[in-house]
């Protein structure tokens, strides 16, 4: 039976398990919407294409799946990028469809020609142009187990239009042909009995986990580990979650916008255990210093990650998920000789734990008690979205965040706009779970036009909008680094968010005072429909807190 | 690398890599040569004993370090099929060079001593000049080049460095 190369393509998305895709159509990818009317595939509609790679991040993420978006060539494909480089720092698993000029034309400079494949090699894990239609099944095969296998990112197919009307015999299922592609899976015997003797000597050892333990489904895998062996952990921005945020284990997120205990415990340590952690640089500024003081073991299924920010002691190649196997089969040995370690950790984090929470009667919101609460009521199966910036950091740190993968933020590339479009991912990915968005006056305006899908989608997003009229991050960094000569960060003419809200179909809610949050934050909760919760935030609330304002009596 | 130590040997290391010979390729490689601040030295690429793929030859300048994430950068590649570090003691080298040497009836005869000594060939001749052709190790090249300058060198062209692992 004959079939276009558009045909095969829809039909290498059913055969991969595919029921959502988003994405913005155009000239050179319409025979591929046009096919795509003739399944069941639902595909959501964005308002730029931007939106449709965080969108299909934030699906990847809620629903553990493969992602996939679409758009078409020259502007739809470039302004993809975005939110395909989000997606490759992160290690999310995409697969990016884009319509290309037809193949005579490309390199004429052809009317929406960009090279697609040129522009996306940095930020892909592979990309191809594709220029037999006959191939099409077997780059679908590959696109999809290169995205999701090893470790997970984004694949790029960019399909000329005369490739998508071309037409072949059959569609015959193809296998990958990767003969350059050998993801490490089993650890090295002798590299995890090199692991396990350096932890049964060590007096202060830690767990640093990161986005690897939450990609391989290895959440409870570690927490049965750190509780077995008497590890405690602290987590990248990217780990959030990997242990219930009072678990008292979890000593919370390290870096230069962490919190205390997670760092001093990083640099008292005397065994690091690194976890599918690149370690990038907001987490781990001093790397160097640290593999001075500690023994550092890396484990990540990246070689490539091995060595490259800090230098190991121990390396361990390997699925993560497979090591912490490997590890709980193990005999556990006393955990004596680290007593004070556990001790003077547990302190810490108890000291400066953050419990000042205001629910009393002020003229502004305090976000981390406003997160506090919403955590509290939104409860454990709530997922939750962050932009970047300072909603970013409050997120991070006070949402009672209690299960790995509720956590969907823009953590290597922070991206402003990431949050917004994301949810709508993550709505799709799981429409009876409560969606929360969080976001600044600055990054919701990223991607305000996202709303648009949200009314036409239908999705009961609940936004949490913490406004101070200004991009609170760069704000905070002048105050503290630039002598407070605030340069380019006021949005005082912000628009009329409650009549935004309205345009859009949500409902929408303003308030200033903490008194006001419990009722607030249970009608945002109980709304049926999508709805905005503006907060108005004190423009001078920063993310670094002092000591006063954590719980020190 | 963040923790480079400000002693570590900078040296050239050989790579020969094997590549799917797909379109693209090329820029695949150079471009993460560059995005990542590696140093190239040299690049070579041809087809080789297997059909639709390429051997590259990259000498790369670093450390042991920097070699080694270069290495392991590269293996990310999915056209990168097989990547060997050549032991620069144990392994062939040949380049080849093209070099245009201005001459006159005075210089010819003691250029062509020095093509002879070197067991150069001379491809082409005109009044003005002469283009020798030589074959060998980078460090006879260089002193090939180093003889020939005098004489008002017009234009060099070098392949750049091919090497295989001794059997």
């Amino acid at each position: 039976m004959n079939i276009t190369g558009a045909q095969a393509m829809t039909e290498a998305l059913r055969r991969h398990g595919v029921e959502t895709v988003f994405g913005y159509p155009g000239a050179a990818i319409c025979p591929f919407y046009d096919s795509l009317l003739d399944s069941d595939i639902h595909h959501v509609l964005v308002r730029n294409e931007q939106g449709a790679a965080h969108a299909a991040n934030g699906y990847a993420r809620a629903g553990k799946r493969t992602g996939v978006c679409i758009a078409t060539s020259g502007p739809g494909a470039t302004n993809l990028i975005t939110g395909i480089a989000t997606a490759y720092m992160d290690s999310v698993p995409l697969v990016v469809i884009t319509g290309q000029v037809s193949r005579d034309l490309i390199g004429s400079d052809s009317f929406q020609e960009a090279d697609t494949t040129g522009a996306t090699t940095p930020f892909t894990k592979h990309n191809y142009l594709v220029s037999r239609a006959v191939d099409l099944p077997r780059i679908f095969a590959e696109a999809f187990y290169l995205a999701a296998s090893g470790r997970p990112g984004p694949v790029l197919i960019d399909v000329p239009v005369d490739v998508q009307t071309d037409v072949f015999d059959n569609y015959e299922p193809a296998q990958p042909e990767l003969p350059g592609y050998n993801p490490p899976s089993d650890p090295d015997r002798e590299q995890l009995e090199g692991m396990l003797s350096l932890l049964s000597g060590a007096k202060a050892p830690i767990i640093c986990a990161g986005g690897g333990i939450i990609s391989s489904n290895s959440s409870k895998l570690l927490r049965t580990i750190a509780e077995n062996w008497h590890i405690p952990v602290v987590t990248t921005m990217m780990g959030i979650g990997v242990l219930p945020w009072d678990h008292e284990l979890n000593l919370g997120t390290l870096g230069s916008h962490g919190v205390y205990a997670a760092n001093y415990a990083l640099h008292h340590a005397d065994l690091i255990i690194l976890m599918g952690a690149r370690v990038g640089n907001r987490a781990m500024g001093s790397a160097s210093e640290i593999a001075n003081r500690a023994a550092v073991v890396h484990i990540d299924i990246d070689p490539a990650e091995i060595g490259k920010n800090i230098k190991p002691h121990l390396p361990i190649q390997a699925d993560i998920r497979l090591v912490l196997e490997e590890m709980s089969k193990e005999t556990v040995p006393s955990h004596d000789v680290r007593r004070d370690w556990l001790q003077t950790c547990s302190d810490l984090k108890a000291k400066h734990d953050f419990k000042s929470f205001k629910y009393e009667n002020s003229e502004t919101i305090d976000p981390p008690s406003l997160l506090h609460k919403l955590g509290q009521m939104a409860g454990p199966e709530a997922i939750i979205t962050t932009e970047v910036g300072q909603n970013q950091i409050w997120a991070a740190n006070h949402y009672p965040l209690v299960k790995a993968g509720a956590f969907i933020t823009s953590g290597g590339m922070g991206t402003m706009g990431f949050g917004l479009p994301a949810s709508v991912g993550a709505q799709s990915a799981k429409p009876d779970s409560t969606v929360i968005a969080i976001s600044g006056d600055g990054s919701l305006q990223m991607s305000l036009q996202e709303l648009g899908t949200i009314k036409q989608e239908k999705l009961p997003i609940k936004l949490v909008l913490l406004n101070n009229s200004r991009l609170g991050m760069v704000h905070e960094i002048q105050s503290l680094k630039y002598q407070k000569r605030y340069s380019q960060v006021f949005l005082e003419e912000n628009p009329d968010f409650g009549l935004i809200a309205g345009a859009y179909g949500f409902g929408y809610e303003k308030i200033n005072s903490n008194d006001q949050i419990e009722h607030a934050v249970r009608r945002l909760l109980s709304s049926d429909g999508p709805s905005l919760l503006e907060c108005i935030v004190d423009p001078h609330e920063p993310t670094l807190y002092h000591a006063s304002r954590r719980k020190s009596q | 690398m963040n923790d480079n130590n400000a002693n570590s040997k900078q040296e050239s290391h050989v790579l020969s890599v094997l590549v799917n010979d797909h379109p693209g390729l090329l820029y695949k490689v150079s471009g993460l040569f560059s995005r990542r601040g590696f140093n190239i030295e040299s690049l070579t690429v041809g087809p080789c004993e297997i059909p639709e793929r390429s051997r590259m030859t990259i000498v790369v300048s670093g450390d042991e370090a920097t070699v080694d994430q270069v290495m392991r950068q590269l293996d990310k590649l999915i056209d990168v099929v097989e990547i060997e570090r050549l032991p620069r003691d144990y392994d062939v080298e040949r380049e080849l060079i093209l070099a245009k040497v201005g001459c006159t009836s005075q210089t010819r005869a003691e250029l062509l001593q020095i093509a002879e000594i070197f067991r150069a060939s001379i491809i082409d001749v005109s009044h003005t000049a002469l283009t020798l052709e030589l074959t060998g190790q980078q460090d006879k090249l260089t002193a090939f080049v180093n003889m020939l300058e005098p004489f008002g060198i017009i234009r060099i062209v070098r392949t750049g460095l091919i090497a295989l692992e001794r059997s």
